[in-house]
């Protein structure tokens, strides 16, 4: 995949984990705001709460919602380094103070703006860092012992030991760390 | 004294349960393609993971120590102290997770950190 389109990738997830995790915060304070303030803690009065918030329909949106952002969370996780999904998903702190000022016209002081600024300046400096050099790294030194280990049987069979394309076979051997990829790969049909 | 320790105890558990479900899913690997069927078979696989319960435990953890601690304590305090969390993180992939954290990303992390700790004073 080239370093544009996982680029791409990481922005469109970043996206919805900010936007279905500020939305499931929401919903789920309007569903506890809609089912009231929890005044009696005897058992029969809990009981009572619990069927009013499970049959909220705001609960199971903003429920929903949270699960959406913590799949993203998660699939974002599967490449991107967490010193740069971390820093760069708090755009979401300054996303929720601009709406309030823009849609709900709430009164934002001095300090709120600085700190929306301080962020929005952050995650620009941590966004357009490489979201996973780490783990490009850790390819790169792979395919460099691959290489390298191209160039010895090269040698090898220049020298006239064993046949070529059998030992070919063996040049990418299947790393503990390669191995869950094949995991994900779609599977064969008939099997399991 | 016992406040800085509340503090530390809900940061240092939120992030350790971050790092651990990241760790979790470095091992899965690349999902490439995203298609309904690879984020199923993703999410079987991610489920298996030790490391990831054992973040979803630490994540709990470290949010119902901050409830606790909010029962308590002063929230204008406590609230902008967790923006350390990013701070923390950043230590934690370092030398932890052995990533590669540069300069321009100490300095987003750092900015955020600030801006949160702003944003979040009442």
């Amino acid at each position: 995949m080239s370093a544009k389109r996982l680029r791409t990738k990481t922005y469109l997830l970043l996206a919805l984990m900010v936007l279905f995790g500020s939305l499931g915060n929401v919903l789920l304070s309007r569903g506890m705001k809609e089912t009231g303030e929890i005044l009696d803690f005897s058992p029969l009065a809990l009981a009572a709460v619990f069927g009013k918030v499970f049959t909220n329909g705001s609960i199971w949106f903003g429920i929903s919602s949270l699960l959406i952002f913590f799949v993203s969370y998660l699939l974002l996780l599967s490449w991107a380094d967490f010193s740069y999904v971390q820093p760069a998903s708090a755009v979401g702190y300054a996303l929720v103070a601009l709406l309030g000022y823009f849609m709900l016209g709430e009164f934002i002081p001095l300090t709120r703006w600085t700190g929306v600024v301080l962020i929005c300046a952050g995650v620009a400096l941590v966004g357009r860092t490489d979201p996973s050099p780490s783990g490009r790294v850790r390819r790169d030194s792979q395919r460099a012992g691959a290489r390298e280990a191209q160039a010895r049987q090269g040698e090898a069979s220049r020298n006239g030991e064993g046949p070529r394309g059998a030992e070919l076979e063996t040049l990418t051997p299947a790393s503990p760390e390669a191995a869950p990829y094949r995991a994900c790969a779609p599977r064969p049909k008939g099997r399991g | 004294m016992r406040l800085i320790l509340f503090i530390a105890i809900v940061i240092l558990t939120g992030t350790a349960g971050d790092l651990a479900v990241s760790h979790a899913m470095k091992q899965i690997g690349h999902v490439s393609p995203i298609t309904p069927s690879a984020i199923f078979r993703f999410l079987a696989l991610a489920f298996q993971m030790v490391w990831l319960w054992i973040g979803i435990a630490l994540m709990a953890t470290g949010f119902f120590s901050l409830l606790a601690l909010l029962s308590w304590a002063d929230v204008s305090l406590v609230v902008p102290a967790t923006a350390l969390s990013y701070v923390a993180g950043a230590l934690g992939a370092k030398f932890l997770l052995k990533e590669h954290v540069t300069p321009a990303r100490w300095a987003g992390v750092l900015l955020v950190c600030l801006g949160v700790a702003l944003i979040s004073m009442s």
